[in-house]
């Protein structure tokens, strides 16, 4: 009796099965929320000139996007039709808020230097439209799983923004961290010093590479090499 | 689905959410405060970095440590326009950003004074306008009221790489100490942030920020008119000094 109750469980719901893998690594590439659903550009200009704001920007989406799919989804028979963007965007403001608590309590420096963006998550389109063509549609678990999904997604190319902006940028990477580096700069600090490098004298920081339209242009390239690579996602139309 | 039904759902997700984030907010917010406190003290005393206990800088000492030294070594005076000397502390509590905004003559405001045992620094806060939006900061001067000992900046929403240099690369800070904000006659001349470089031994200007001209500005008008405010004081002190 026993030996039945357990095989039928495990035949209804397999925890991370092939459609639960797929929904938590399809976003990182063939779904990827930046590249190809092209939402939550905004921030991704905004919030990657350096790549610790842009970690902690990763994991406070992350977090945003998992649970409110996941409490949207438990709620998805209840919420009216009527106000479901409401009650949609109370739960997102919600876990936002619990994040910048959580921030502006245990690493305050973070939260100062990334202010205004922290808030910003809420009307991150990503949050949203998972919301809408996931969790109104399909069970808590899953719908978790498509949202830290999207996160993941979301961050992984945050930060290979960030780490192009802040080393071609700034000449370091990690910069606030414990691991900083400085790699490259015109002075004794850094492990390749342009003022006594023979080698590379005539290398400067690139300015633009700070500014939010260095953002733009890295993320075209990796849209592009994506798709070379990814023919698939090609639109054949 | 009706309208009672709607209505009480809105309330009761609403009434849950609102709850939870009171609590939230109780149980975070004395370390949100002692956080804040934290970080205030601690850009007051960056601007006297070279002077802090055992030589360390201003990252390397913990958080207890930073308020201890607030609270033993540092008084917190208020003065007003005239110069005169309001009250001998509570400084700490005066909100900088909003006294800033009132008249001029009207304005309480706090000077910190470092008492190191032989560097006494005096601390004064500046608020000003940058490119996008607030910018402020302290400027520490030595004993004599001329010599800068150092500053520290910040700012609401300054460009990244740009005018947020002002805060973010120490290198720009570090040029202000030693640099006086009087000439040999003892005009007050503040210091100027020019822009292609600041000539070699140019005791009152330093190099401005390449691509960020307006920031730039800013920090200059900033310096010279919160310098001039304190003035009153400075002049006071020095007076009594002699």
């Amino acid at each position: 009796m026993a030996d039945t109750a357990v095989k039928e469980v495990k035949k209804r719901e397999p925890l991370l099965g092939k459609k639960e893998r797929k929904l938590l690594l399809d976003p990182l590439n063939d779904n990827n929320p930046i590249t190809v659903q092209v939402l939550g550009i905004c921030s991704a200009l905004a919030v990657t000139s350096m790549v610790l704001p842009s970690v902690v920007m990763a994991v406070a989406v992350t977090f945003v996007t998992g649970f409110s799919n996941l409490f949207v989804s438990l709620l998805r028979r209840r919420i009216p039709k009527q106000v479901r963007m409401i009650a949609q965007l109370v739960i997102i403001a919600f876990l936002v808020t619990v994040v910048e608590l959580l921030l502006k309590a245990y690493n305050y420096p973070v939260y100062k230097q990334l202010s205004v963006y922290i808030g910003l998550i809420i009307t991150n389109c990503i949050v949203m439209g998972r919301l809408e063509a996931f969790a109104m549609a399909n069970k808590p678990w899953q719908s978790f799983l498509d949202g830290i999904g999207n996160g993941l997604g979301y961050g992984a190319i945050l930060i290979v923004v960030a780490v192009v902006r802040e080393l071609f940028g700034k000449g370091s990477l990690f910069a606030g961290t414990p691991i900083a580096l400085n790699i490259i700069g015109p002075n004794a600090d850094y492990w390749i010093d342009t003022s006594s490098n023979p080698w590379f004298s005539w290398y400067v920081n690139n300015n633009l590479m700070v500014l939010p339209i260095a953002a733009m242009f890295i993320i075209g390239i990796l849209i592009w090499i994506q798709r070379t690579v990814n023919p698939k996602l090609v639109d054949v139309s | 689905m009706s309208n009672s039904y709607i209505l009480t759902f809105t309330f009761i997700l609403t009434a849950v959410v609102a709850l939870s984030l009171t609590v939230l907010r109780q149980a975070t917010e004395p370390m949100a405060e002692k956080n804040e406190e934290l970080f205030k003290k601690k850009a007051i005393l960056a601007a006297v970095k070279d002077y802090l206990p055992g030589g360390k800088s201003i990252d390397e000492l913990s958080g207890d440590e930073i308020l201890s030294l607030f609270d033993e070594q540092v008084q917190d005076l208020i003065v007003d326009a005239a110069g005169k000397v309001v009250a001998e502390d509570g400084g700490e509590n005066i909100e900088v950003a909003k006294v800033w905004k009132e008249a001029p003559e009207k304005r309480q405001l706090p000077v910190y004074i470092y008492k190191h045992p032989e560097h006494t620094c005096y601390i004064f806060p500046m608020r000003g306008k940058g490119l996008w939006d607030d910018i402020w900061g302290n400027i520490a001067l030595g004993p004599d009221l001329n010599e800068v000992v150092g500053v520290a900046f910040d700012h609401k929403a300054e460009t990244p790489g740009l005018g947020a240099e002002i805060k973010d690369n120490p290198k720009f800070a570090e040029q202000f100490a030693g640099k006086k904000i009087f000439d040999e006659q003892g005009q007050f001349v503040s210091i100027v942030l020019k822009k292609g470089g600041a000539a070699p031994g140019d005791e009152h200007a330093v190099d401005a920020i390449t691509g960020a001209t307006l920031t730039s500005d800013g920090v200059t008008a900033m310096l010279k008119d919160a310098l001039s405010w304190y003035l009153p004081y400075i002049e006071s002190v020095k007076a009594g000094k002699k």
